[in-house]
């Protein structure tokens, strides 16, 4: 751990890395929870389907419903563990603090004409605009919900309080679907954007300078 | 996304096919990890099948097991399932099991006897006018299904901790079995075996229990999903032994708690 930088309080700024290899590792653990769990998920949403409509078989994991149920309580740990340690040190480092607020609404209009109009620039990769913020903290209150809808569903008798707050164990299970097509929305955007920008995936993987 | 197709490298999906139905007896509902799409995405994003194997398949059970520990010390002894009023119940109440209803078991009330085996002092019979003596009481709860459906019902019937306690039951073992008409089984921890609301059932809606609903009796656990809840109860037999189930060992969580 003594590796991982997780100071608020750079002695040379520019000899920073984008991305700390906490954020590094921390994201691509993730990466592949979410998969995994989107993935079963659907085939689990498949055996009693919410909307009229089901997930093809070939994009789901698990084959099965007693197969995607293993897979997605299994990347469940992964995923809570994991986020527990990326949100701890997000707050402790200072790091959300730093790059997602404050967020103005007049700032993410300005900046979402700019995008539309082509003049959103994205040469220095360590300051997020207003959208970027917007979309990183929503993505992070999603991860939360889902992960609180999800107890709501796996325990209705012990969580019981819990599931409550979202209107019982069926308006749990509408919000833990809503809660993932955010994230999944989300993760459309950022991929898109993410190979659009490939300095951005590399500063991902390998950290890079500022 | 109703358009996505899967081409995997090298992989014939008639042959995967056949041994996933090798593997497993039925093929409609039994394609575990072999199965043809079974891990589409991964593959998808990977180009090889690293995670199509049994060794995954061990590992998930592993973890499964691992749940099982893991709900069994979020299970609290004595935290009650929510009740609803009469008007929430759900009508009709739904007919759910691995075949349709007209191959249901349809069991004799008449020469019923259900028979108690095990760490129990007392191994007599009990004859459906024995049981429907015990005194009786009404929940009205949620039912919950693996599959994410769920059904409210009324359920009437005698405690299963009073009737263990009746029959001189070892509590401090760590299991019931059951066992059923259609040769459906399920094992239950001994914790909730003494839960309040377990029931031994005799009546749905306040009408002796249909056959649909398990007749002459069915085991109602709203701690637990609802596979968990045998229905044409047979036999039940306290023990130190996890003698499995039909569902669990297909590789449905076992402690499968709500």
């Amino acid at each position: 751990m003594a590796s991982i930088d997780i100071s608020s309080a750079p002695a040379a700024p520019n000899e920073r890395v984008i991305h700390p290899r906490w954020v590094r590792i921390t994201h691509w653990i993730n990466a592949i929870a979410i998969f995994v769990m989107i993935g079963s998920g659907w085939q689990i949403y498949n055996a009693s389907p919410l909307f009229p409509f089901t997930f093809p078989r070939g994009i789901t994991i698990g084959g099965w419903l007693a197969g995607a149920i293993m897979w997605h309580l299994a990347a469940m740990w992964v995923l809570v563990i994991n986020g527990i340690v990326y949100v701890t040190l997000g707050i402790l480092s200072g790091r959300f603090r730093r790059k997602l607020f404050p967020i103005y609404p007049s700032q993410v209009l300005a900046d979402i004409k700019a995008a539309l109009t082509g003049h959103l620039s994205h040469d220095d990769l360590s300051i997020y605009n207003a959208v970027q913020k917007l979309l990183y903290l929503g993505v992070i209150l999603s991860g939360v919900l889902v992960v609180l809808t999800g107890l709501s569903i796996w325990k209705p008798v012990q969580l019981q309080e819990l599931t409550a707050l979202f209107g019982g164990y069926d308006g749990a299970r509408y919000v833990h679907f809503l809660a993932m097509s955010l994230i999944a929305g989300f993760i459309v955007v950022h991929v898109v954007l993410a190979l659009l920008v490939p300095k951005s995936l590399r500063a991902m993987i390998r950290g890079d300078r500022r | 996304m109703g358009r996505i197709r899967k081409v995997i490298p090298g992989v014939d999906k008639a042959l995967l096919l056949k041994d996933a139905t090798r593997l497993l007896p039925d093929p409609t509902r039994r394609l575990f990890l072999r199965g043809a799409g079974s891990l589409g995405a991964l593959t998808f994003l990977t180009g090889c099948d690293i995670l199509d194997s049994d060794g995954a398949e061990k590992v998930l059970r592993k973890i499964s097991q691992f749940n099982d520990g893991a709900q069994a010390m979020l299970f609290s002894p004595n935290k009650l399932a929510p009740t609803y009023p009469e008007s929430m119940i759900t009508r009709p109440f739904p007919f759910n099991a691995y075949y349709t209803l007209d191959e249901a078991p349809v069991v004799d009330g008449a020469s019923y006897k259900l028979e108690v085996s095990g760490l129990v002092d007392n191994k007599k019979s009990w004859t459906l006018e024995e049981l429907y003596a015990l005194p009786q009481e009404k929940q009205i709860t949620r039912h919950i299904c693996v599959e994410g459906w769920s059904a409210i019902g009324s359920w009437t019937g005698t405690p299963l901790r009073d009737f263990l306690k009746r029959v001189g039951a070892d509590t401090r073992a760590k299991y019931v079995w059951f066992r059923c008409a259609e040769g459906y089984s399920t094992t239950i921890d001994m914790p909730t075996a003494l839960h309040p609301q377990t029931q031994m059932t005799f009546k749905f809606d306040d009408k002796i229990l249909p056959r649909d609903y398990g007749f002459p009796m069915k085991i109602r656990m709203p701690t637990k999903l609802g596979f968990k809840n045998p229905k044409y109860v047979m036999e039940m037999s306290v023990t130190n032994k996890d003698l499995g189930g039909y569902w669990e060992d297909q590789g449905y969580n076992w402690f499968s708690g709500l």
